[in-house]
C-alpha cells in the first residue's frame, strides 16, 4: 500500500463512498462522468436535430408561409426569454467556477437564481402559449387561420410547438436538477472535493440554452 | 402466363426486362462464384488444418498486400456493377418523347385507370404492344406502389404528388399487377392485371369503351361545373391568371421564385393554391383539396394541357 | 500441443464466491448494479420476446401455406407481421448481443470492475422492460397494423389501431438502447486497465464500441420521429400530412436515417462475436487485426450515409438514388474484408469444431449470402423489380437471423461456461447448430426465388403459382423452430447437471478467461495479464508449455 498523501486522501474518499468501486480514483471518476455527459449531449443534438432538419425541409417548401408564420410569434417574449437563458447560463457558470472554493452560500444562491430564471422562462412561455391560444394558433387544439398560406402557417406552428414543447420539457427537467443541486450544495454533499454532479448539471443547462439560441432566430426573427 | 422451365415463370415482357435480366443473372453468377469460392477455401482450410492433422502451421508475417488486394479488387468490381446499373437505371427514368400517357389513381384498395380518350377501368390496364406507355400516378389516400414483375417495373404512388413510370411492352399477354407498398387491410388484394394487346385490338378496345367524352373534355366540363371558368375564363371579371397554354410555361411567383408549370405545380395550385401564388395576383383562390378527387384533378389537368397554343382546345362535344 | 497447456485453476484451491452467490432472492436481482447480473436479466427478457416474435413468425408461415391465407384474416395477418417486426427488431435483435454478452463481457475484457455507470445500466434494463410492457399491452388491446416501418400517412391518418401505444413502447426502449451505448462508449474510453491500449482490445470490444456510436447517434432520431407520429395522430395535423403540404417522404428519410444504421446495430455485434470465436478454435491470431478494426468503424460511420437505398422506388430524384447507390456499394467493401479475414484466419490453424465454432462458420456463410444479395439491392436497376418483394425479406433474414441470431447463439455457447460455470452437452449443441443451418436455408432460400418471381411482401394471400415455394419455406421454418427449441433443453439441463467448466475450458486468450467461472462480483481476484489480442501463438498466461 502506497503511503503518499494523495493515496491517503484517496482512501478517505473511497471510504466515504465518494469514489465508486469501478473507478481507480476520484480524477478518473470525474473525467468519466463528464465524458458520459458529453456523449449524452451528442444524443440530444441528434434528438433536436430531427426537428431542425424538418424545419429546413418544410421551410424550403413553404418559404412565404414560414415568414408569415414567424410574424405571429411574439418577438418581445422571445427576446426576453433568450436574455433570461443567456443570463442563467452566466449564473450557472459562476456557480460551477465557485464550487472549488467551497463558497457554499454563493453557489447555493447562484443555483437558486438559475433555477428561478428557468422558471421565469417557463412562465413567460406559458403566457405566450395562452396568447397564441387566444389568436387561434394552437395547432391541433384550436387552429383557425384563413386566407393565404393558412396551411403553411399551420405547418410552421406544428414545428413551433414541437420544438418549444420539447425545449420547455428540457428546461423543466433542468430546473428540477438545479433545485436538487442547490439542495445538495447547501447540505455540503457537493463541495470542493466532489463537484461532479454540479459540473454535469452545468453542461446540461448550457445545452438547453444553446437550443434556444438556434430556435429563437428560426422561429421569431426570420419574418421581421 | 407462359410456362416452360422453372425460371421462365417470369416472362420478359417489356423492353427493360431483357437488359435487366442480363444484369440480374450476371450478378447471380458473380455472387455465386464468390460464394462458392469462399466456401471451397473455407472447406479446404477446415480439412487441411483440422486439429491433429500434420500441416505447416508457420505464421505468415506480411499481410498488408493481401489485405489491400481484397480491399481494392472488390471495390473495383462493385464500381463496375454500379456503372452498369447506372446506365440501365438512367433509361428507366426518362420516358421517350412519343410515350402515350395514361393516368393512374390509387386508393385503398384499387387502381383506377383513366385513358386520355376518357375510357376508365379499375384494376385492369389495357395497353398496346410496342408502344411506350407513360403512367402518371397519384394516390387518393396512403402510399401504394405500382408493380408489374413481368415488366420489371415498380414505382411508389404517393398522395399529394405525381410519380411516373414508363414501359414498352413487347409481348401480347396478361401480366399481373401488384401493389407492393403496404397500404392497410386489403393490401394483398390490391392487384389486377395489365393486358397487352396488339395495336389493332387495342384500337378496337378503345372504341368499344369510348364514353363519348375524352379526358380533356371531361376536364373542360369540370372547369365550368366547379366554377374555375368563373375566374379563369376569358370573360371573367375577377383578376385571375389566364390558364390557356399554362402547361409547361414558366411562372413567376409572388415570392420572387420562378417555376415551371409542371404536373405537380398545377395539382398544387388547384388543391393548395396559397402554396404558390402567381406574381401580380391576390391569393384569393379557395383550396379545392376537399372538393375534388384526384381523378377529377387529372381530368382538369388533361384539359389544361389540351389548351396548349396551336392545339385545338377540347370541348365537351369533342369526340375522339 | 495444447493438451500440454494447463490453465491455472485457482478455484480448485479456494473457490471464490461467484457473482451468483453474492446476494440471493428476487430483490437482490432487481436492485443489482452488477453488469453480469443485468446481462442475465436482459438475457431472460429478450428470450421471452424472441419466443413471442417467433410464435408470430410461425403463425405467418402457417398462414402462408395456402394461397388464400386460410389460418387468419387479413387484419390479423397484418397485425401479426407488425408485431413480429416490432418485437424482433427492437426487443430482440437490437439488444440481443450488446445488452447480454456485451454487458457481461465488456468490463471483463478490458479488465474493469464494472461498467462506468452501473445504475444507468440497471435503469436501461428497466426502461427496456417498461417499453416491452407498452408493446405487449398494445398486443393485448388489439395490436397494430402499420408494419414495423410506420409509414405515413397510413400510420398517422388511416390506421385505426393503437399506434401511439406501440410508438411509446419503442420510444422508451430507444432510451434504453441509448443508455447502453453511452455506457459502453464511456467504459471503453475511460475504464481500460493499465496496459490495455486501443490496439490490444479484442475485436469484441471494438465491435461494441462501433455499435455504441451508432446507438447513441441514430436512436434519438427514431425517438423524435416516433414522437412526431404520435403528435400527428393526436393533433390530426403534422409535417408528414400531404393535405397540408407536408411530405410523407420526409418521414421515410428520417425513419431510415435511424433504421438503416439500426441494421448495423444488429450486425456489428455479431461480427464482434464471430471475431472472438474463430481465432479461439482455429488457434490463430485473427488475420489482419487492424483492418478488422477499421472495417468495424468504417461500417458504423458509412452506415449513416446509405439510408436512401430503401427509397429507390419511393419517388426520390435520380441523382439522390445514384449517390445512395454508390455509397451502398462502398459499405459492402468492409463487410467483404471481414469475410475474407475470417476465412484467412483458418489458414494454417489448428482447427477444432466445437459447437461455438460451428455457429461461427455458419454465420460466415449465411452472412456472406445475405450480404451479396444486399449488393444486388444496392443497384437501383435491380432494386426496382426486387424492392418490397420476398427477395428483400430473404436478404435481411439472411443477415439478421442467419447472421445475428447464429452469432448470438454461437456467443452464448462460447461464453456459457464462463457465465454459468457449467458445460453443456457438446453433441446436442453441434446437432442444433447444424440443424439450424439447414433449417434456415430451407426456410429462406426459397424466398429469394419468390422475390425474383415477384411475390410482394406483407401479403396475407398470394397468387397460387407461388404456393410450392411457400410450402417449402414453411416446412423449413418448422425445422428451424425445432433447432431453436433444442438449446433451451440442453442449456437448461446443463445448469443443473453440466460438468464444471473451470476458468478456461476453451484455452482461450481473452482477459475474461483469466478469472474464475462464474466470475466473482468484482470480476477479478488478481490483476489479469494484458498481452496483445488473440495471442494464440503464445501459451496461456501462467502456464508452462
Amino acid at each position: 500500500m502506497n503511503s503518499s498523501a494523495a493515496s491517503i486522501r484517496e482512501q478517505g474518499r473511497r471510504a466515504r463512498g465518494l469514489v465508486k468501486e469501478q473507478y481507480d480514483d476520484a480524477g478518473q471518476q470525474h473525467a468519466t462522468a463528464q465524458f458520459g455527459m458529453w456523449v449524452f449531449l451528442a444524443t440530444e443534438v441528434l434528438f433536436f436535430g430531427v426537428l431542425f432538419a424538418s424545419y429546413a425541409i418544410c421551410r424550403i417548401r413553404n418559404p412565404e408561409a414560414f415568414l408569415l408564420g414567424s410574424q405571429h410569434t411574439e418577438i418581445l417574449f422571445g427576446a426576453i426569454e433568450a436574455g433570461i437563458l443567456l443570463l442563467s447560463s452566466a449564473t450557472i457558470t459562476f456557480a460551477v467556477n465557485l464550487i472549488p472554493f467551497d463558497a457554499r452560500e454563493w453557489v447555493t444562491g447562484l443555483l437558486v437564481l438559475t433555477a428561478l430564471l428557468g422558471l421565469t422562462f417557463l412562465v413567460l412561455h406559458g403566457i405566450e402559449y395562452s396568447h397564441e391560444y387566444d389568436e387561434h394558433l394552437m395547432v391541433g387544439v384550436d387552429y383557425a387561420q384563413h386566407g393565404a398560406h393558412a396551411r403553411g402557417i399551420e405547418l410552421f406552428f406544428f414545428l413551433y410547438y414541437a420544438l418549444t414543447l420539447y425545449h420547455s420539457l428540457h428546461v423543466l427537467i433542468g430546473v428540477c436538477v438545479l433545485a436538487t443541486m442547490a439542495m445538495l450544495v447547501w447540505r455540503r454533499r457537493i463541495r470542493s472535493e466532489y463537484t461532479t454532479p454540479l459540473v454535469l448539471a452545468g453542461l446540461y443547462w448550457h445545452l438547453v440554452d444553446i437550443v434556444w439560441i438556434f430556435l429563437f432566430p428560426l422561429m421569431y426573427l426570420i419574418g421581421r | 402466363m407462359n410456362s416452360g422451365g422453372f425460371f421462365h415463370l417470369l416472362p420478359n415482357a417489356s423492353t427493360y426486362a431483357g437488359p435487366e435480366d442480363v444484369l440480374w443473372w450476371s450478378m447471380v453468377g458473380l455472387c455465386s462464384a464468390i460464394a462458392i469460392g469462399v466456401f471451397v477455401v473455407m472447406f479446404v482450410f477446415c480439412i487441411r488444418y483440422r486439429k491433429g492433422r500434420p500441416a505447416d502451421r508457420t505464421l505468415a508475417k506480411e499481410t498488408l498486400p493481401v489485405e489491400l488486394t481484397w480491399t481494392f479488387v472488390p471495390l473495383t468490381i462493385f464500381m463496375g456493377i454500379f456503372v452498369w446499373s447506372l446506365f440501365l437505371y438512367a433509361g428507366t427514368r426518362t420516358p421517350p418523347a412519343d410515350a402515350e400517357t395514361i393516368y393512374v389513381v390509387a386508393k385503398q384498395w384499387m387502381w383506377k385507370i383513366q385513358h386520355p380518350g376518357g375510357q376508365r377501368e379499375i384494376d385492369t390496364l389495357h395497353v398496346p404492344v410496342d408502344v411506350p406507355i407513360r403512367l402518371m400516378m397519384t394516390s387518393q389516400d396512403v402510399i401504394h406502389s405500382f408493380s408489374v414483375p413481368a415488366f420489371r417495373v415498380k414505382q411508389d404512388v404517393l398522395p399529394g404528388r405525381y410519380t411516373q413510370l414508363w414501359f414498352k411492352a413487347i409481348e401480347v399477354g396478361n401480366y399481373r399487377l401488384y401493389c407492393t407498398q403496404y397500404c392497410g387491410l386489403d393490401h394483398s388484394k390490391m392487384g389486377g392485371k395489365v393486358i397487352v394487346m396488339s395495336r389493332k385490338d387495342y384500337a378496337r378496345w378503345l372504341d368499344r369503351h369510348d364514353s363519348g367524352t375524352s379526358l380533356a373534355a371531361q376536364g373542360a366540363a369540370l372547369f365550368r361545373a366547379k366554377g374555375c371558368s368563373g375566374c379563369h375564363g376569358a370573360n371573367a371579371s375577377v383578376h385571375a391568371p389566364d390558364l390557356d397554354g399554362i402547361y409547361g410555361r414558366i411562372v413567376h411567383l409572388a415570392d420572387g421564385r420562378t417555376v415551371a408549370a409542371d404536373d405537380r405545380y398545377i395539382h398544387d395550385s388547384i388543391m393548395l393554391p396559397d402554396k404558390q401564388v402567381v406574381a401580380g395576383y391576390a391569393p384569393i383562390m379557395p383550396a379545392f383539396s376537399g372538393e375534388l378527387t384526384e381523378s377529377q384533378v387529372l381530368a382538369l389537368m388533361a384539359y389544361l394541357k389540351s389548351t396548349r397554343p396551336g392545339t385545338q382546345p377540347a370541348h365537351e362535344s369533342t369526340r375522339r | 500441443m495444447n493438451a500440454t497447456v494447463i490453465t491455472p485453476d485457482l478455484p480448485e484451491l479456494e473457490p471464490p464466491r461467484s457473482f451468483f452467490a453474492h446476494g440471493s432472492g428476487l430483490r437482490s436481482w432487481l436492485t443489482t448494479r452488477d453488469h453480469k447480473r443485468i446481462a442475465i436479466l436482459y438475457t431472460i427478457t429478450i428470450t421471452l420476446f424472441f419466443v413471442l416474435g417467433g410464435v408470430a413468425a410461425a403463425m405467418m408461415r402457417i398462414n402462408l401455406v395456402t394461397p388464400d391465407g386460410a389460418l387468419m384474416s387479413a387484419e390479423t395477418y397484418n397485425k401479426t407481421f407488425t408485431f413480429h417486426g416490432v418485437v424482433m427488431v427492437w426487443f430482440f435483435l437490437i439488444p440481443s448481443i450488446p445488452a447480454t454478452l456485451g454487458n457481461f463481457l465488456l468490463p471483463l475484457m478490458i479488465g474493469a470492475r464494472d461498467l462506468a455507470f452501473p445504475r444507468l445500466n440497471l435503469m436501461s434494463w428497466y426502461l427496456f422492460v417498461i417499453g416491452g410492457c407498452f408493446t405487449i399491452a398494445c398486443l393485448l388491446l388489439g395490436g397494430v397494423d402499420t408494419g414495423w416501418t410506420f409509414y405515413t400517412p397510413f400510420s398517422t391518418l388511416f390506421s385505426n389501431t393503437n399506434v401511439i401505444l406501440v410508438a411509446v413502447g419503442v420510444f422508451v426502449t430507444g432510451f434504453s438502447t441509448i443508455l447502453t451505448g453511452l455506457n459502453f462508449i464511456v467504459t471503453t474510453h475511460k475504464l481500460r486497465m493499465p496496459g490495455m491500449t486501443w490496439f490490444k482490445l479484442p475485436l469484441f470490444v471494438w465491435g461494441m464500441y462501433a455499435v455504441s456510436l451508432v446507438m447513441v447517434l441514430a436512436t434519438p432520431v427514431l425517438a423524435m420521429v416516433l414522437s412526431l407520429i404520435g403528435l400527428e395522430r393526436i393533433a390530426h395535423v403534422g409535417i408528414f400530412d400531404p393535405a397540408l403540404g407536408g411530405d410523407p417522404l420526409l418521414f421515410q428519410h428520417l425513419f431510415w436515417f435511424y433504421s438503416h444504421p439500426a441494421v448495423y446495430i444488429m450486425i456489428l455485434p455479431a461480427m464482434a462475436v464471430v471475431s472472438e470465436i474463430i481465432p479461439c478454435f482455429a488457434r490463430r491470431r485473427i488475420f489482419g487485426y487492424k483492418f478488422m478494426v477499421y472495417a468495424l468503424i468504417g461500417i458504423s460511420v458509412i452506415g449513416f450515409l446509405v439510408w436512401g437505398h430503401h427509397m429507390f422506388v419511393a419517388g426520390m430524384s435520380a441523382t439522390a438514388a445514384l449517390v445512395f447507390s454508390i455509397l451502398s456499394f462502398i459499405i459492402a467493401v468492409p463487410s467483404a474484408i471481414k469475410v475474407f479475414n475470417w476465412t484467412a484466419t483458418l489458414r494454417r490453424g489448428n482447427i477444432s469444431f466445437e459447437a461455438p465454432m460451428l455457429y461461427a462458420l455458419g454465420f460466415v456463410g449465411l452472412f456472406m449470402i445475405g450480404g451479396m444479395s444486399g449488393l444486388m439491392l444496392a443497384a437501383p436497376a435491380l432494386d426496382i423489380p426486387l424492392h418490397a418483394t420476398y427477395f428483400v425479406i430473404a436478404h435481411f433474414h439472411y443477415v439478421m437471423v442467419g447472421g445475428t441470431v447464429m452469432a448470438y447463439l454461437g456467443g452464448i455457447h462460447y461464453w456459457w461456461p464462463k457465465i454459468t460455470g457449467r458445460m453443456y452437452s457438446e453433441g446436442w449443441a453441434r446437432f442444433a447448430a447444424v440443424l439450424m443451418f439447414f433449417g434456415f436455408n430451407f426456410t429462406f432460400f426459397p424466398q429469394y426465388v419468390l422475390g425474383y418471381l415477384g411475390m410482394p411482401r406483407r401479403y396475407h394471400a398470394y397468387p397460387p403459382q407461388f404456393q410450392t415455394l411457400n410450402i417449402l419455406s414453411s416446412a423449413g421454418a418448422s425445422i428451424l423452430a425445432i433447432s431453436y427449441l433444442l438449446p433451451f433443453l440442453y442449456l437448461g439441463w446443463s445448469l443443473y447437471r453440466g460438468a464444471r467448466a473451470g476458468s478456461n475450458p476453451w484455452n482461450a486468450r481473452g482477459l475474461e478467461w483469466q478469472t474464475t467461472s462464474p466470475p466473482p462480483k468484482q470480476n477479478f481476484l488478481a490483476r489479469p495479464v494484458v498481452r496483445k489480442a488473440y495471442a494464440y501463438d503464445e501459451p496461456a498466461p501462467g502456464t508452462t508449455a
